[in-house]
């Protein structure tokens, strides 16, 4: 079997991860505080991946990075990045297609902490980032781990996004599922059955995980 | 000396409430606040440390304008320095007692001598939730006065105390009050309470028409 389709998906899984940890906490921190109309529409616009069709969201990226026209003309003559068909441009997808997994229960749990711990620590003297880094985060960790694993667990599964925008080339693009998909297409069904069993295994494991951590970990931190 | 004239629509059960304040509380001493529930106590407390901001009107404290909104004037919680205690204590469930003072100040002594002053020497590395209703109490007025504030505002502070306690506790507080020279703001709805201190009593109604 080759194996590079699974270290693909693993490395796009992490790579994943780890910028919506970056770039997700904050956003999230931000959503949780006021009820301004923009942000509710902002709110939208990032939840939108978990009711459209992959194939839907994969076609509208596949537009907007293509190399012919707009902002993807842009960036192909500006920088000489060209993002579809490439690993950059299944980061980039995979990023926006797995941000509400991140930022949903970290918001929910940013936003069910008592107000008064932030208040607490403003009469203190520190500034809203010491606050959210040393009292806020710390008091959402069962919940951070949650969305770090679902948001690595469905990158795993992504399929829709990845085949319009990066294509079935080996080695680049070629995760897991493409290549389930491509080997059923060859009637190569061993193949098929090796890189399916590998996917259903790493999930099941990661979706354990959670639930066992959740059971003995996610308690309110006031209880 | 806090001087203060504002004015903060709420909202409430009956609708929207006005809450007017016009009040001057001495420096360098205690002023104990009665009143019912619901009168705006908490709102008063939140209106000085800036957790909650007035429609119009004017804060001044020891002369300097903490709220002015007709100078568009609006100092934030950070720099008003004011030491707070929450009715419902407010801890950080992921510190021990010791780290919610280190959080507040880097100063080692002061940090022991306020263990000490709450009787808490003994659970320093405790958090919260392994502590008692009465020692969380204490650890919420050793985290206020933790920044040697200039304005200490406690919103119900003795409420979890037994009377052993809180004679004990009262007596050394008292001291570090005097020596720190602050402005203290205690609320309560029960006039019993604060009888152990000494200061002017206020009897609050803050909420109109």
């Amino acid at each position: 079997m080759d194996l590079s389709p699974i270290w693909l998906t693993l490395k796009l899984a992490g790579i994943t991860t780890l910028i919506l940890l970056l770039i997700g906490l904050p956003l999230a921190w931000w959503l949780s505080r006021g009820r301004a109309f923009f942000k509710i529409l902002i709110e939208a616009i990032i939840t939108m991946p978990l009711v459209l069709p992959p194939s839907v969201l994969g076609f509208y990226l596949l537009l907007t990075f293509s190399p012919k026209h707009g902002f993807g003309k842009w960036l192909y003559e500006s920088f000489d990045v060209q993002l579809v068909f490439s690993f950059p441009g299944l980061i980039v997808a995979s990023v926006i297609y797995s941000m509400p997994f991140m930022i949903g229960p970290v918001k929910s749990a940013l936003q069910q902490l008592p107000s008064s711990l932030a208040e607490a620590s403003y009469t203190l003297g520190k500034s809203g980032w010491q606050t959210f880094w040393y009292v806020l985060l710390p008091n959402i960790r069962p919940s951070l781990f949650t969305a770090a694993v679902l948001t690595f667990a469905h990158t795993l599964g992504e399929f829709g996004v990845v085949l319009m925008i990066g294509g079935n080339i080996p080695g680049v693009t070629r995760v897991a599922s493409i290549a389930v998909y491509d080997s059923v297409e060859k009637m190569d069904y061993a193949s098929a059955n090796n890189y399916s069993l590998v996917l259903f295994a790493i999930t099941f494991v990661l979706v354990t995980g959670v639930f066992v951590f959740n059971r003995y970990h996610a308690k309110s931190p006031l209880a | 000396m806090i001087r203060i004239n504002v004015e903060k629509k709420l909202n409430a059960y009956k609708g929207q409430q006005v809450l007017q304040i016009n009040r001057t509380f001495a420096g360098g001493g205690i002023t104990k606040i009665y009143g019912p529930s619901g009168s705006g106590k908490t709102t008063l407390l939140k209106l000085i440390a800036s957790l909650t901001d007035p429609d119009q009107g004017e804060i001044i404290v020891n002369g300097l304008p903490w709220f002015d909104s007709s100078r568009k004037i609006n100092l934030s919680p950070q720099k008003r320095n004011t030491g707070f205690v929450f009715q419902n204590y407010a801890l950080f469930p992921n510190m021990t007692v010791i780290e919610h003072l280190q959080y507040a100040t880097k100063d080692t002594e002061w940090i022991n001598r306020l263990l000490h002053l709450g009787k808490l020497d003994t659970l320093a590395t405790h958090k919260p939730d392994h502590l008692s209703g009465g020692q969380q109490q204490r650890l919420a007025i050793l985290r206020a006065l933790a920044i040697k504030p200039k304005v200490l505002l406690m919103d119900e502070p003795f409420s979890a105390l037994d009377s052993k306690m809180k004679m004990e506790l009262i007596g050394e507080l008292k001291l570090v009050l005097a020596e720190l020279g602050v402005t203290a703001l205690i609320v309560s709805h029960n006039q019993q309470e604060l009888e152990l201190f000494e200061g002017e009593v206020m009897d609050f109604e803050g909420i109109g028409e």
